[in-house]
């Protein structure tokens, strides 16, 4: 069984993750479309450290049998890692974006100075 | 346009010498940009109109401009409402007194525009926006989006404290106030339910008129099954967060 101490570190550290999200949205350095996987990070692994039943049950399906809050630290891992990638599609639109911006630039200043 | 004739005579457009636009967000409607510029002209041949082609693949942009409607291509895709607020920004530029948006798709019928500019022009309210759900017949969406329209409707007659029925309209009119605020800060993606609230925050003054929509004439609605899902998500935790944001600073007049 988890430690009871192990799981009420595990619910603030989750609640205060969920929290310092929200904070970043509302004051605009966070929009929303990047906000969600953090916060679905933040309500499962709350979920996962106040059920403490289900998280012993987990454990046993995956074949964690000596330590059940390892799965806290693997689920933890997945999300961030998801999250991860997701920003590397996000960078690669930026990219590609990016480029386009800068050749759209670089003709119109080229435009006016024919032109002026 | 036949289910339109139920409706006793629709108000035609307020002779008043206002400088009035309208903006037309377009991504791919080739098919239906036209008949939505001529659409307009027909309601009132002094509205200019802008077309926001917000990065099209299609013919859209050079239909628009062959037509004589001001075009802005943006240089990629932005999502409906960066296309949207490219329109107010050029709305508010170049001094307009009036704004309608009517979306390329040709859902929005320019046959109904003055029931739209009714309250704008008697100044009884700073935008208006036409509602599918406050009266009877006309395209009404598909069921589930329907129940979601409803949902959303609800929490934002709640925090509104106004009946508010079609929160995701986007068939709208707005006065220089709203265009100068809407210019400032417009909300990204799926951006009308979460302005409305903006417009309450600001204590703007927003009213709804009935109006019957068409269903869309050629192209592919933006929002498919998955994307409903992202899209109450998202909704509905920025009209939470939104709550206890400061409210920005409308575009100032320069003059």
């Amino acid at each position: 069984m988890t430690p009871l101490v192990v799981s009420i570190v595990a619910a603030i550290a989750s609640v205060v993750l969920i929290l310092v999200v929200l904070e970043l949205i509302r004051s605009r350095r966070l929009r929303e479309r990047y906000a969600l996987l953090w916060l679905l990070t933040g309500v499962v692994l709350l979920a996962l450290s106040l059920w403490r039943s289900g998280l012993n049950t987990i454990a046993g399906w995956v074949g964690i049998e000596t330590y059940p809050p390892a799965v806290l630290f693997a689920v933890g891992a997945l999300f961030v890692l998801l999250v991860l990638l997701h920003y590397s599609t996000v960078i690669s639109k930026l990219h590609d974006q990016n480029t386009v911006l800068a050749q759209r630039l670089a003709l119109l200043e080229q435009q006016l100075r024919e032109r002026g | 346009m036949a289910e339109v004739a139920t409706e006793t005579r629709l108000p035609t457009s307020p002779q008043l010498a206002v400088k009035r636009i309208a903006i037309v967000p377009a991504f791919n409607e080739e098919g239906s940009v036209p008949s939505v510029i001529e659409e307009i002209r027909a309601f009132d041949p002094d509205f200019e109109v802008v077309v926001v082609d917000d990065g099209s693949t299609d013919g859209t942009a050079g239909v628009a401009a062959g037509l004589g409607a001001h075009v802005v291509r943006l240089p990629f895709n932005l999502g409906i409402g960066g296309a949207v607020q490219t329109g107010f920004r050029y709305a508010f530029e170049q001094g307009f007194e009036l704004a309608v948006r009517v979306d390329g798709d040709g859902q929005h019928d320019p046959a109904q525009l003055g029931l739209l500019l009714g309250p704008i022009v008697a100044d009884e309210a700073d935008i208006v926006v036409g509602s599918r759900f406050s009266s009877d017949g006309g395209y009404r969406s598909s069921r589930s989006r329907r129940i979601g329209i409803s949902i959303l409707a609800k929490t934002l007659s709640v925090i509104v404290r106004r009946r508010v029925t079609d929160p995701t309209s986007g068939f709208q009119a707005l006065n220089r106030k709203a265009i100068a605020l809407f210019a400032a800060d417009y909300p990204h993606d799926y951006p009308e339910v979460e302005a409305a609230l903006m417009v309450h925050k600001h204590e703007l003054r927003m009213t709804e008129v009935p109006v019957q929509m068409r269903e869309r004439a050629a192209g592919q609605s933006s929002i498919g099954a998955l994307a409903s899902v992202y899209y109450m998500v998202k909704v509905m935790l920025a009209l939470f967060v939104g709550l206890f944001r400061k409210n920005v600073t409308p575009l100032e007049e320069t003059k």
